[in-house]
């Protein structure tokens, strides 16, 4: 066992499957030699060389594409674009090209790939560098998304991203590159498609993804300690494939439904999943599902406005208590 | 400066006799091939047996010939929705081809790409991208995928003069000569973006070989209408390529006969301009230079009667063929073969 940041996991994760694999291969802009501008891939040029991590001109489409191309003649590419917002400028690649070619060529194409990047609020970055874009991946058909809470989530999921035979886009939040957490030794492999119940209770579900994850818990403690409320935490951790088990089997258990997201509101994560509640679930529902989310704004870069905008562990506290309350 | 178009009417046959009759053979009865099968298509959608669009390279025959010709096994193909021809070249079958465009179940993708995304792994021909510029950057990841693991194929990437424009090409560019990869980018200069011509929405008369130079590459602008002179200039990019020389980025100069799409009349094109290319055209070239190597009238009639006939027969097996069948609408999705989005 070792005490990690979630920006050492991202190294030794990556470093785990590379050295399992001499398929796997990393590209990106100062990812080599300078270690990621979130200092999160340091060491991984000097222990595989220029070959296997190859730093890239600034140029998103190149980067997504050459990863496309090696993929789908049999290498495991790993691309890091940097902020989660340039995916705007390599949307194509993203939205019709190695999330579409297995189906259109059907199934002769194969694009066994991962997209890392730094995703979500809270670095005071502005409108350009601060959103949460996993609801842009999840409603395009042929993708995976995945989004690590904690620094032992990210090595398992990111070894089955890896391992995983479609595109996998794989969302490190950037808030929580320094929070550390423990981590076992050895190799650590996770499933995709699997939520976690990080903090059981019997009286209301919280879905939480990412930063999101430790202020739900936070909220869930007060809320216990101050209100008597004792909520379940789940930690969703996989848009596609979701796990719907656990989140159905979680509503079943509580009948009350929150979820708290850093998307803007409208077409945010948690709307899929009130739905696919209302359709399935409705009448274990005690009470209306409801979604504490960022409003439908660009974000802004001053401290005491973007803290106003996320959800915070005050605002999950009070929206859950006068829900359960009414 | 001259025009692109007068440059390419320049007289510039070779009687050099490198390619052999053999290969010489083998180039015409795939423009031919080409040819028959692309006029089939658009008589079958006149008939409402292709639907959706389709872009022909009728005219172009001669790039995707003499390109083809002088790949080996092995290597691979990006093309784009304007395909047809450059698969075709590879060896895909006409069958396949036309069935796809007619949406039957013998296509090559039994009806799940369509006329713009022809792909056949087992053949070479890495996919047809239908987003311009799209697939030079992924030509450069299957060459940098040949070059990391020492092995020798190399990439060809075909695209329109109208792709130099945008911001892919220039990416994609830049990045194969970085990193020196084994990836030949092949314009096809038909001088029509879609329908406005491109010098007038172009900063430079060649738009590829004019921006070369910003890449470090040496300016190439060849005759896209006669074969042999693609080929030739092809088999030395390649060459290069695979010894290790890096990317080669070549202009070729040629025309097309249809619209842009299916839907396209073609009426910005100045009169006369049309005809005088035709008295360029690839196959009548070729069949001149056939009867100059002393190839006999029967021996090239034979070949045209065999490629009517194949297409023909491939017509015939489409029209007959089902169209696709109901359940593969959900499947290869994902790579479990289904499209499941949760457990």
């Amino acid at each position: 066992m070792a005490e990690l940041t979630y920006r050492e996991a991202v190294a030794r994760g990556i470093a785990q499957e590379m050295a399992r694999d001499p398929d796997v291969v990393f590209l990106g802009e100062d990812i080599g030699k300078a270690g990621g501008v979130f200092k999160a891939t340091v060491g991984l040029y000097e222990q595989f060389g220029p070959l296997r991590v190859r730093d890239t001109p600034i140029s998103e489409q190149a980067i997504l594409g050459a990863a496309m191309g090696a993929a789908m003649t049999g290498l495991k590419p790993i691309a890091e674009i940097m902020f989660s917002d340039f995916f705007a400028v390599c949307f194509d690649y993203i939205a019709n090209e190695f999330a579409k070619s297995r189906y259109m060529s059907n199934g002769q194409v194969k694009c066994p790939l991962v997209v890392r990047t730094g995703n979500g609020a809270g670095s005071r970055f502005g409108a350009q560098h601060s959103q949460s874009v996993e609801n842009w991946c999840m409603m395009i058909p042929g993708l995976k998304v995945v989004a690590p809470s904690s620094p032992r989530d990210v090595i398992g999921l990111l070894a089955a991203a890896v391992r995983d035979p479609d595109p996998v886009i794989f969302l490190e939040h950037k808030s929580l590159y320094p929070i550390k957490g423990d981590v076992p030794d050895g190799e650590i492999v996770d499933r995709l498609g699997t939520a976690s119940i990080v903090r059981p209770g019997k009286d209301a579900t919280i879905l939480a993804l990412a930063l999101m994850v430790p202020r739900a818990i936070a909220a869930a403690d007060r809320l216990k300690s101050e209100h008597g409320i004792d909520c379940e935490v789940i930690d969703v951790r996989s848009l596609v494939p979701l796990d719907t088990p656990t989140i159905l089997g979680s509503v079943a258990r509580t009948h009350r439904l929150f979820t708290v997201e850093e998307n803007p509101r409208l077409c945010g994560w948690g709307a899929e999943i009130v739905s696919i509640v209302a359709d399935e679930a409705f009448y274990e529902l005690d009470g209306a599902a409801v979604r504490i989310t960022t409003p439908h704004i660009p974000l802004p870069a001053a401290d005491i406005l973007e803290d106003l905008a996320l959800p915070s562990v005050e605002r999950i506290v009070d929206r859950v208590k006068r829900a359960m309350e009414s | 400066m001259a025009k692109a178009e007068d440059r390419a009417l320049a007289p510039n046959a070779s009687l050099n006799d490198d390619i052999g009759e053999e290969g010489r053979l083998r180039m015409y009865r795939m423009q031919v091939e080409i040819r028959e099968a692309e006029q089939r298509a658009f008589d079958l959608f006149l008939q409402n047996l292709v639907k959706g669009t389709s872009h022909l390279s009728l005219g172009q025959e001669a790039v995707a010939a003499g390109c083809a010709a002088a790949m080996k096994p092995g290597d691979l193909s990006f093309c784009t929705y304007r395909g047809h021809a450059h698969t075709l070249a590879r060896g895909v079958p006409i069958e396949k081809v036309l069935g796809e465009l007619m949406q039957r179940d013998n296509g090559l993708m039994r009806g799940k790409g369509g006329s713009m995304h022809l792909t056949s792994v087992e053949h070479g021909v890495m996919g047809s991208y239908a987003i311009i510029g799209a697939h030079l950057p992924i030509a450069c990841g299957a060459a940098w995928r040949a070059q990391y693991k020492g092995q020798k194929d190399v990439s060809v990437c075909f695209f329109g003069d109208g792709t130099t424009n945008i911001g892919a090409f220039h990416e994609a560019l830049n990045f194969a000569v970085v990193w020196k990869l084994p990836v030949i980018f092949v314009c096809e200069n038909n001088l029509y973006m879609e329908y406005t011509p491109i010098g007038d929405v172009t900063a430079v008369p060649n738009p590829a070989a004019d921006r070369a130079a910003a890449y470090g590459l040496p300016r190439i602008v060849i005759d896209g209408n006669d074969a042999d002179i693609v080929y030739r200039t092809a088999a030395a990019a390649y060459e290069k390529a695979r010894a290790g020389g890096g990317p080669s980025l070549i202009e070729c100069l040629t025309y097309r006969y249809s619209g842009h799409s299916r839907a396209d009349p073609a009426k910005y094109r100045p009169e006369g301009e049309l005809e005088k290319w035709k008295e360029r055209d690839p196959i009548k070239i070729y069949r001149e230079r056939l009867k100059q190597f002393g190839v006999s009238e029967d021996i090239i009639a034979g070949i045209e009667l065999y490629a009517k006939r194949r297409v023909d027969e491939a017509t015939e097996k489409c029209k007959a063929a089902a169209p696709p069948a109901l359940d593969i609408l959900t499947t290869d999705v994902y790579a479990d073969g289904g499209f499941a989005w949760r457990n």
